[in-house]
């Protein structure tokens, strides 16, 4: 395999972060973060945005057969989240209950290891989301996310 | 623009050929071709060749230079055409560009690839390449996964069920039964499909395309010279081809796949037909939901009725409309950038009455659809008599 060092460096602050781009001109966000705003072409004007970090569930599947880097994970949740600002991302599920796995259902971004780059690479990192539960510890969750997600660790 | 025929077509046979090379695939394959056409070969001006991912799959890159050199056809200008697994419709199409334009009289199209020579789990990251690398892939995205995210969609929006993308994989294995070319040449049952293992719910094994050894080749020539060569030469009526994002996160739509949309009109309208006047077509169902996807946007059925349309037994042999005649990716075998030429060569065969048991009579056009990708590139092609 390639040196995945580089890739995994350049894109960190939209793994770790969430973080995208906003065009000024058209008013679209977008992520991941890209060059060209696709409505606006050379007329776009980008600035950084940060994407929220709550959305739902718009599909998503249980993948048994992994590929190499994920064999120990199978089988995992792996969904297309729509976020609160309309912008979609592919994502893996973690701490979330089969049965609570439902299209439409309240998930959050939460950071977590993605894959280790065979035993001597490095490590990619960034975001995974997970259920939100709806029930008695959102109030919790929501003084302290932080805190949360290291607890869901 | 000239009018562009097919005047030579053939495929090897697809499975694991642990014995055969990918020089001997594209060899075989082209030279069958050429016969078919009733050439020596010098009639030949130039060659395009679809090929996905032989760098990951044998090591070997640069294969335009190595199919021309392999037949024997150097100096001639000869180019590899990639477009993941729409690689074969690609190369078809700058082959029928080159004809139509008038640059050249006679040009060679082939579609190759070996598979079998490495892992299945290498050959799996191989065609992850098809997806979006860092957005897909990287987050432990497969492709039966990507597809499998669109299967649930479909069901979730239009109540398609597990069965009915199951009918889809009978369907074409029954077809395959027939096919002398396909890999699978035995049928299996919507059973048979229901018990097998999930690889990314709700698909299973046998909702998949398998991994394949296999090439396929077709002769174009302006359609004014065609008689020369063959008695039934058969025109390439049509060619669409369209993009659209590499991820589905940045699709418009789940349960359509605008790419294949926009090629299909396109291609329609150049054929001045629509959609029901077609009869037979070969649809690219890399996976089942991938054929019930196509023949929605395709527009022989209505939006979210492929899948009754399917277990209806609608697209059957000689039913309302023929799909996938040879046995589709999945009961024909998926050698990826085979494929589009592959799905070429069923319908010259098909519009010349020469496919045997699988014959659809009495045709007139056919239609051919090839995906790259989860639907990043799309493209249609009318074959009609004549």
């Amino acid at each position: 395999m390639h040196n995945l060092l580089p890739l995994i460096w350049r894109n960190i602050t939209e793994r770790y972060r969430l973080l995208g781009v906003h065009c000024q001109i058209c008013g679209k966000d977008y992520f991941p973060q890209r060059r060209i705003c696709p409505v606006c072409r050379r007329k776009g004007k980008f600035v950084p945005k940060q994407m929220p970090h709550e959305g739902k569930i718009v599909s998503f599947s249980l993948v048994h057969s992994a590929p190499s880097g994920f064999e120990l994970e199978a089988p995992y949740f792996l969904a297309l989240i729509e976020l609160s600002n309309g912008v979609r991302l592919l994502s893996q599920l973690v701490d979330s209950p089969a049965q609570k796995v439902a299209i439409g259902v309240p998930v959050k971004m939460v950071f977590r290891k993605i894959f280790e780059d065979g035993p001597e690479g490095a490590i990619a990192y960034g975001y995974k989301f997970k259920v939100v539960s709806g029930e008695g510890k959102k109030p919790a969750g929501k003084k302290n996310p932080r805190k949360m997600a290291a607890v869901n660790s | 623009m000239r009018k562009v025929s097919i005047v030579g077509a053939a495929v090897t046979k697809f499975g694991e050929h642990w014995s055969s090379s990918f020089r001997d695939l594209i060899a075989e394959a082209a030279v069958k071709a050429v016969d078919d056409a009733k050439m020596d070969g010098n009639e030949i001006q130039a060659i395009y060749g679809g090929c996905m991912a032989s760098g990951r799959f044998i090591g070997q890159e640069h294969i335009g230079a190595l199919i021309a050199d392999q037949l024997g056809m150097n100096p001639l200008a000869s180019t590899r055409c990639e477009a993941a697994c729409a690689s074969g419709s690609v190369a078809l199409r700058a082959g029928y560009l080159a004809v139509a334009s008038g640059m050249y009289d006679v040009v060679a199209v082939g579609g190759v690839e070996k598979m079998t020579e490495i892992s299945t789990e290498e050959a799996a990251i191989a065609l992850g390449g098809a997806g979006d690398q860092e957005w897909e892939l990287f987050m432990g995205a497969t492709f039966p996964a990507l597809y499998a995210l669109l299967a649930r969609r479909h069901m979730h929006e239009y109540g398609t069920t597990e069965e009915q993308m199951a009918a889809c994989s009978v369907k074409n294995h029954a077809n395959a039964v027939h096919n002398p070319y396909a890999q699978f040449q035995r049928a299996i049952t919507i059973g048979d499909v229901m018990e097998s293992g999930y690889v990314a719910t709700p698909l299973k094994l046998l909702d998949c395309s398998p991994i394949t050894d296999g090439a396929a080749a077709v002769i174009l020539c302006a359609s004014e010279h065609a008689r020369k060569h063959t008695d039934a030469p058969v025109e390439i009526a049509a060619s669409g081809q369209a993009s659209d994002s590499l991820a589905l996160a940045q699709r418009s739509s789940l349960t359509e796949l605008n790419a294949t949309k926009v090629a299909a009109r396109d291609a329609f309208r150049q054929a001045n037909i629509s959609a029901k006047d077609i009869q037979a077509a070969e649809v690219h169902d890399c996976f089942s939901i991938a054929e019930i996807l196509a023949i929605e946007d395709l527009g022989f059925f209505k939006k979210g009725y492929g899948g009754k349309a399917s277990i209806e037994g609608e697209t059957a042999l000689n039913s309302k409309i023929s799909i996938n005649t040879s046995g589709g990716l999945k009961g024909c075998g998926h050698p990826v950038g085979a494929t589009g030429v592959k799905q070429v060569v069923e319908g010259t065969m098909q519009l010349r009455g020469e496919a045997g048991k699988r014959q659809v009579p009495n045709l007139t056009n056919f239609l051919t659809h090839n995906v790259g990708g989860s639907g990043a590139t799309s493209v249609v092609h009318i074959l009609k008599r004549g």
